[in-house]
């Protein structure tokens, strides 16, 4: 009886605070497909203001894939060779360089954005292209990359492998093609989810970063939350759900099949 | 390859150090030769250094300045491990997970640009030689240990490499199969007849494989010989402990006797000295009629093991002497017994040091 009744006082906490974090999303999705918030969900549901954001904002939904992509294809060639190295030469200096490669985890996003911005701001091209986000989002996302590439290395005693295929006569770089990355596939996958997540979703540094031509999502976002009535920035966070949630959820999946394995 | 004495190359080891970047003297500089087709035997504790030597002469580390490996006489230093054609059986047997076994045993052969057919012969061949038949399309965690150990040593020797290193290949198998497939490796390396190198720490696992075996010590060799030299001349106290049981015997020397708490027993060869260390092998101890005999104690334990009995005896010798006695005599602890020693069973130790 009385475990009966701590159970569900735990059960209803639980809904409680589920819905202290839900019932925003939801009442925000709502809002982006209501024709008129202020007069409620009577008013009539409507796709108009979707529309709108897609007509208005497309271009930073598009923008927002290039960077991301080209973040994941900078970090998976940079990355994943550079995870291979520290983690076969190991001692010290790999070490030091595992840890500088961690650091922009830790500094706040405008700070690095700043740093970008004093280094690199006098080359005018450079700083009006969306390489210029680019750059930003390679470093903030680099050290998501090389961890889990690294802790699946460790997971599969990667060294021992690439020295048993170097005893087999093969080079380097047939090493790397046929036996490193082939078994560190799963660590690649889920760095990868990561990469492309975090990316997309990125708003302090780009903030900091972005020229009006070079708007990403968040940016948008933030500025139809600024400016557009509310349905309007309601809607592009549906859009952003939208796009963002399968990623979310792709990444939860290969979490758990490492966890089984 | 071949040639009368076996396959393979012949090695030479030339004052090969290994100084860590954290400063540990892993192998003092040594040398060392390696006949064609000889198996030589790297034994000793962990930390002794014999994985640093294999993986000098590998190619997995570099020796430090002034070591030199020489192939066939041919300086091979600076060469890497991939163009050394070494073949290698790791301790975790390095398998790759992402290649079915024949995938696996055929990896080498790929890298050669050997044509699949030929491939596929070579690997069937190999599988039926290591008693894997049927493993073929197996994916490498659906073997045991022991499956696993015949599919790393097929594709070593799938390369026909000039030298076969074996790196604690039956440590991870449990002690039944390890005695197995010690006698199947044996019979492995005779009939491919190749220049090997087996690092372990069993010293029974070296006997039965070795042709000779190096003895190491805290990153120093100790000593080499075949395996009954080892055995029955160990050079020093460590050799002769760490090579099957021994008993070690400090006392005087007075004219070719050793003076005993219980008695005098005579050695080969013996003049007069104050102070000597002596080693006797337990089985070649008698137990004898007390009355007759020159050395006699008193038995402290009996422990039945089977094939022979482990008798322990008090009062012979300063310290308890272990004597394996025949299954069948009758001793019981408190018996008086005496002790027959051929003269020539006691081997005296330097000092030592």
């Amino acid at each position: 009886m009385r475990d009966r009744l701590i159970f569900t006082g735990q059960f209803l906490f639980t809904l409680l605070v589920a819905a202290f974090l839900v019932v925003p999303t939801a009442l925000s999705i709502t809002a982006g497909v209501t024709t008129n918030y202020f007069r409620g969900i009577q008013s009539g549901l409507t796709l108009q203001w979707v529309a709108q954001v897609w007509d208005l904002y497309a271009d930073t939904i598009g923008l927002s894939f290039l960077i991301a992509f080209a973040t994941l294809a900078v970090t998976l060639l940079a990355g994943v060779p550079a995870a291979y190295a520290l983690h076969v030469r190991g001692g010290q200096l790999s070490r030091l360089v595992e840890e500088i490669i961690t650091l922009p985890i830790a500094i706040p996003g405008l700070a690095l954005a700043l740093a970008l911005l004093l280094t690199y701001g006098g080359f005018g091209a450079f700083r009006r292209s969306w390489l210029f986000i680019l750059a930003g989002h390679v470093v903030f996302t680099m050290p998501f990359m090389v961890r889990s590439v690294m802790a699946i290395f460790a997971s599969v005693d990667i060294k021992t492998l690439d020295e048993g295929a170097a005893s087999l006569g093969a080079s380097p770089w047939r090493r790397f093609r046929d036996v490193i990355v082939p078994n560190a596939v799963p660590g690649i996958l889920a760095g990868s989810l990561m990469v492309v997540t975090l990316s997309l979703g990125e708003f302090n540094l780009t903030w900091m970063l972005h020229t009006p031509l070079t708007k990403t999502l968040p940016i948008g976002l933030a500025d139809s939350y600024a400016s557009m009535r509310l349905e309007v920035a309601s809607a592009y966070t549906l859009i952003f759900f939208i796009m963002i949630i399968p990623l979310l959820v792709a990444m939860q999946m290969f979490a758990e099949r490492e966890l089984t394995r | 390859m071949s040639g009368p004495q076996g396959h393979g190359v012949s090695v030479r080891i030339g004052h090969c150090g290994k100084t860590f970047a954290d400063g540990t003297h892993a192998l003092e500089p040594a040398s060392l030769d390696i006949a064609r087709g000889e198996t030589l035997v790297l034994l000793g504790p962990s930390g002794c250094g014999k994985t640093t030597m294999l993986r000098i002469i590998a190619g997995l580390e570099e020796p430090d300045e002034g070591g030199k490996v020489l192939f066939d006489g041919k300086d091979v230093t600076a060469i890497p491990i991939e163009r050394r054609n070494v073949g290698m059986v790791f301790q975790s047997y390095a398998l790759f997970p992402n290649m079915s076994v024949a995938e696996n045993i055929g990896y080498g052969l790929r890298i050669r640009g050997i044509p699949a057919t030929e491939r596929a012969k070579r690997v069937a061949e190999l599988v039926a030689l290591t008693n894997i038949t049927g493993l073929e399309h197996r994916r490498i965690d659906q073997l045991s240990g022991g499956q696993r150990q015949r599919v790393a040593l097929a594709r070593a020797v799938a390369i026909r490499p000039g030298i076969l290193l074996l790196d604690e290949p039956l440590t991870a198998l449990d002690a039944a199969l390890r005695y197995r497939l010690r006698g199947e490796l044996n019979r492995l390396l005779r009939a491919l007849g190749i220049t090997a190198i087996y690092v372990t720490h069993d010293q029974s696992e070296a006997m039965e494989l070795g042709d000779r075996i190096v003895v190491m010590r805290k990153g120093a060799i100790a000593q080499i010989g075949s395996p009954r030299e080892i055995y029955f001349e160990p050079k020093d106290r460590f050799v002769a402990e760490f090579i099957g049981a021994a008993n070690i015997v400090e006392a005087s020397l007075d004219d070719g006797h050793l003076i005993l708490p219980g008695g005098r027993q005579a050695i080969a060869g013996g003049t007069s000295q104050p102070a000597v260390v002596a080693m006797i092998r337990p089985e070649s101890i008698g137990i004898v009629d007390v009355e007759a005999a020159p050395l006699r104690g008193q038995v402290e334990s009996v422990s039945f093991v089977g094939d022979r009995q482990r008798v322990v005896v008090v009062g012979a010798s300063p310290k308890p002497l272990t004597v394996d006695a025949p299954n069948t005599i009758q001793v019981d602890a408190g018996d008086r017994v005496g002790l027959s020693i051929a003269s020539k069973a006691v081997r005296l130790l330097p000092p030592e040091a």
